[in-house]
C-alpha cells in the first residue's frame, strides 16, 4: 500500500517533465535537427542558463514562492559588464572584476526587495514582479540620463551619439571568457569544462548551504512563519537574507550567461530572464513550493530543447514561421501560469480538507 | 484646520502631489510653448479612451479578487468583437453595435471561464490573472493568424490570411462615440461629448449594479468572506459574476479605445494596457480590496493628465525625454506600493 503510495507520488511529480518529453519526441524528428547539433546546442544552453536557474532555489525554499525579483540581480550583473567593457578588460579576469563589481549592487538591491517582500506577505511573486519592472525604470534612468555625464565613461563609443547615455547594444570584450577556460571538443560538440565546474561549485554551495544553521531557518520558514517565529527564528530577517543571496547569484548568472551569448542588450536584455528560468525550473518537475538542483538541470535542458525544437517544427508543419514563434512564447508563459495554477489548487483543497477534518473532529468530540 | 487636514487625509498625501504637479505644469505650459487648450484636448480625449478599462478593475477588486492583471482577457474579447463587426462589413453606428454585443458575448464566456478559474486559486489570484493574460495573449496570437477571417480591411494584404497588425476602422466605426454630439471650441479643442458620456453612462450602470442586492453581496464577499459565507451568501458564485462584470467591461473599454484610436491594435497590443490600467485605479486612491467609482474618474484624469503633460511641456523645458522613465517608475511603484499596503492575502 505504502509502496503504491510513493509510486503514485513518483508519479505525480514527474508528469511534467514526462509530458514536455514527450513533446518532445513528437517534435524533433519533424523539425528536421540532427543529433549532433541538438547535443551541442543543449549544452551551450546548459552552460548559459543554469546558473540562472539555480539562483531560483533559495526562495522557494524559504517559501516565497518564485523571485520574479531576479532580473534585480541580472541588472546588477549588466550593470558590472558595462563597466568592465567601458574599462576596456577582457577574458575571465574581466568577468571575475564584472562580479566583484556586482556584488554589492545586487546586496543592495536584494535587502530593498527583501524588505518590501516582507510587507506583502502572501503575495510575494506579484509584488517581485512589479518590484522588477519598478527597478528597470531606475536602471533605464541611470544608464541612459547618469551614465556618460555624472558618472564619466573612458571609451566614448560605448555612448549613444548624444554624448551620455550608453548605447543600445554592446559588444562584450568578455564574451567566452569563462567558456574558453577549458574548451573540450568531442567530434564537434565543444564542452565548456570551466563554466561547468563554476555551475557544479554553486551546487555543491547550495548543497552545503541547506545543511547549515541559516539553510534550515530558511526551510523552517518555508514550512510555517508562525511556529518558527515562536521557535525563535528571526523570519523576516531569514526572508531577506534568501532573497540577498537569489539576487547575488542571479547577477553572476546573468555574467555567465552574457559573456555565453557575447552581446548586451543593454536596456531590456534582462526582462526574460525570469520568466525563462522560471519556467525552467518548472518544466523540471519543480513547484512553486519545493525544487531540487535536477529539477533546474534538467528543466534547463528540457526546456530549451523545446524551445529550440518547437519554432521550427511548428514552421515546417503549417508553413508560417510566426505560429511557431507566438506557440514558444506561448508556451513559456503557459508552463509558468500551469504550475502556478496547480500549486495554488492544491494549497486551496489541502486547505479545505483540513478544515473538513476540523469540522469532524468537532462533531465527535462531545 | 481641521477641515484641511481632514481634506489631506482623505485625499491622500501622494494624490495631492501629483495633482499640485499636474496643475503646474498646466501653468508652466505656456512659457514653454505648448498650447494649453490642446493639452486639455488631449488629456480628456485620454480619459475618455482608457476611462471603461480602468472602470473595470471596479467589480473585481470589489469582490476580493484583486487587481485585475487580467485585463487582457477581456481586451480580446473586445478586439474579438470588433474583428468580427469588420467581417459583416457594418459600418458607423451599427458596426459599433455589432462590435459590442459580440464583445460582450465572447466577454462572458472567457470571464465565466476566468472566474472559475481565480475561484481555484484564492490568494493567489493576482499572479495567476498575469499569467493567465500573457499566455492568453499569445493563444489568440496563433488564432489570429490561423482563424478564417476574410474581410480584405483586415487580412494581411499580401498573402490574404491572418490579420494585420493594425487594421483601420476608417471606413468602419472610426470616431463613432467621438464624434457623437461633440463640441468643437476651437481648432485644438473639441469635446468627445459622447464619449464622455458613454463612460458616464457605463459608470452609473456600475454604481447601480452595486446598489442591487447582488452587488452589494458582492462587496459583502470581498470585504468580509466569512460573514458573507454565514449570512449565506455562495462566495464562488458572486466571485464569478464580478469576473465576468469586470471581463465584460474591459471588452466595451477596448472598443471605445478603438474607434477613438482608429484603430484595432492586434496581437501583443492588449500588453500594454494591464499594468497602466492597475496603476490608475490605484493613483485614484484605491487599494487591493477597495475602489470606487470617484476613485477610477480621479485615478484616469491625474494619471493620463500626466501622461499626456509631462513629454510635452519637460521635452520642450529641458529637451530631453524622461517622460517614458517616469512613466514606468511612478505607475510601477504606484503597484508596488499598493501591494505592500492592506489586509495580507492568502493567508
Amino acid at each position: 500500500m505504502k509502496d503504491k503510495n510513493r509510486y503514485r507520488k513518483l508519479l505525480t511529480s514527474s508528469v511534467v517533465p514526462l509530458m514536455f518529453i514527450v513533446i518532445s519526441i513528437i517534435a524533433i524528428p519533424l523539425s528536421r535537427f540532427s543529433g549532433v547539433y541538438l547535443l551541442d546546442q543543449i549544452i551551450t544552453r546548459l552552460v548559459r542558463n543554469s546558473f540562472l536557474v539555480l539562483a531560483l532555489l533559495l526562495p522557494i525554499m524559504a517559501g516565497m514562492g518564485i523571485n520574479f525579483g531576479m532580473v534585480l540581480g541580472a541588472m546588477a550583473g549588466q550593470i558590472g559588464l558595462i563597466f568592465i567593457t567601458d574599462w576596456g578588460i577582457g577574458g575571465a579576469p574581466g568577468l571575475l572584476l564584472a562580479a566583484v563589481l556586482a556584488t554589492p549592487i545586487a546586496i543592495l538591491l536584494g535587502y530593498f526587495a527583501g524588505g518590501v517582500l516582507n510587507r506583502a506577505k502572501g503575495r510575494e511573486m506579484i509584488t517581485s514582479m512589479m518590484l522588477s519592472f519598478f527597478v528597470a525604470g531606475i536602471y533605464q534612468f541611470f544608464l541612459l540620463y547618469m551614465c556618460g555625464n555624472l558618472i564619466p565613461f573612458k571609451n566614448p563609443r560605448m555612448l549613444l551619439s548624444r554624448g551620455y547615455g550608453v548605447r543600445n547594444a554592446l559588444d562584450l570584450p568578455v564574451a567566452k571568457g569563462f567558456d574558453n577556460l577549458l574548451m573540450l571538443d568531442f567530434g564537434g560538440v565543444g564542452i565548456p569544462i570551466g563554466t561547468f565546474l563554476i555551475i557544479a561549485l554553486l551546487c555543491v554551495f547550495t548543497i552545503w548551504f541547506k545543511k547549515t544553521k541559516l539553510g534550515q531557518d530558511m526551510r523552517a520558514v518555508g514550512q510555517d512563519m508562525h511556529v518558527s517565529n515562536s521557535a525563535g527564528i528571526a523570519v523576516d530577517k531569514t526572508r531577506i537574507q534568501s532573497i540577498i543571496i537569489s539576487t547575488v547569484l542571479a547577477s553572476y548568472g546573468q555574467i555567465i550567461y552574457l559573456q555565453n551569448i557575447g552581446t548586451l542588450n543593454t536596456y531590456n536584455g534582462a526582462d526574460q530572464a525570469a520568466l525563462f528560468a522560471a519556467a525552467s525550473l518548472l518544466v523540471g518537475g519543480a513547484t512553486v513550493a519545493k525544487a531540487t538542483i535536477p529539477n533546474a538541470l534538467i528543466g534547463t535542458a528540457l526546456f530549451h530543447l523545446m524551445f529550440l525544437v518547437m519554432p521550427v517544427a511548428g514552421k515546417y508543419l503549417t508553413g508560417q514561421a510566426m505560429i511557431g514563434e507566438y506557440f514558444r512564447m506561448f508556451f513559456s508563459y503557459g508552463v509558468v501560469t500551469l504550475a502556478l495554477i496547480l500549486h495554488s489548487w492544491k494549497k486551496q483543497k489541502d486547505k479545505d480538507m483540513d478544515r473538513a477534518s476540523l469540522r469532524l473532529a468537532l462533531r465527535k468530540e462531545p | 484646520m481641521v477641515a484641511i487636514n481632514r481634506f489631506i487625509k482623505d485625499f491622500g498625501i501622494a494624490r495631492i502631489i501629483i495633482a499640485i504637479f499636474l496643475l503646474s505644469l498646466f501653468i508652466v505650459a505656456p512659457i514653454f510653448g505648448v498650447r494649453v487648450d490642446q493639452s486639455i484636448n488631449d488629456v480628456i480625449v485620454r480619459f475618455g479612451m482608457n476611462s471603461i478599462m480602468v472602470l473595470s478593475m471596479v467589480p473585481m477588486i470589489q469582490s476580493g479578487c484583486g487587481l485585475n492583471f487580467g485585463l487582457p482577457v477581456g481586451l480580446i474579447a473586445g478586439m474579438l468583437g470588433a474583428v468580427i463587426s469588420l467581417e459583416f462589413g457594418a459600418v458607423g453606428f451599427a458596426g459599433i453595435a455589432i462590435a459590442f454585443a459580440v464583445g460582450i458575448f465572447f466577454a462572458a464566456i472567457f470571464g465565466f471561464v476566468y472566474g472559475m478559474l481565480l475561484n481555484r486559486v484564492k490568494g493567489d489570484e493576482m499572479i495567476i490573472a498575469t499569467y493567465v493574460g500573457f499566455s492568453f495573449v499569445f493563444l489568440m496570437n496563433i488564432m489570429w493568424l490561423v482563424l478564417p477571417f476574410k474581410s480584405p480591411a483586415s487580412v494581411q494584404g499580401f498573402k490574404g490570411e491572418g490579420l494585420r497588425t493594425t487594421i483601420s476602422l476608417d471606413k468602419f466605426w472610426i470616431h463613432q462615440l467621438n464624434d457623437f454630439w461633440k463640441i468643437k471650441v476651437n481648432d485644438y479643442w473639441t469635446i468627445p461629448t459622447g464619449m464622455l458620456l458613454f463612460f458616464a453612462f457605463m459608470a452609473v450602470l456600475v454604481w447601480l449594479f452595486f446598489k442591487t442586492k447582488t452587488g452589494t453581496a458582492i462587496t459583502a464577499v470581498g470585504s468580509n468572506p466569512d460573514y458573507a459565507r454565514a449570512a449565506g451568501i455562495s462566495i464562488n458564485k458572486m466571485r464569478i459574476i464580478s469576473v465576468m462584470l469586470s471581463t465584460m467591461l474591459a471588452a466595451v473599454g477596448m472598443i471605445v479605445y478603438e474607434q477613438s484610436y482608429g484603430f484595432i491594435g492586434m496581437y501583443n497590443s492588449p500588453l500594454a494596457f494591464a499594468f497602466p490600467s492597475v496603476a490608475a485605479v490605484l493613483l485614484g486612491g484605491a487599494s487591493v480590496n477597495k475602489a470606487t467609482i470617484l476613485n477610477v474618474v480621479i485615478g484616469i484624469f491625474l494619471f493620463q493628465g500626466i501622461l499626456t503633460m509631462t513629454p510635452s511641456v519637460i521635452n520642450s523645458a529641458i529637451n530631453i525625454d524622461v517622460s517614458e522613465i517616469i512613466r514606468i517608475i511612478v505607475s510601477n511603484g504606484m503597484i508596488v506600493y499598493a501591494l505592500t499596503r492592506g489586509k495580507k492575502g492568502g493567508e
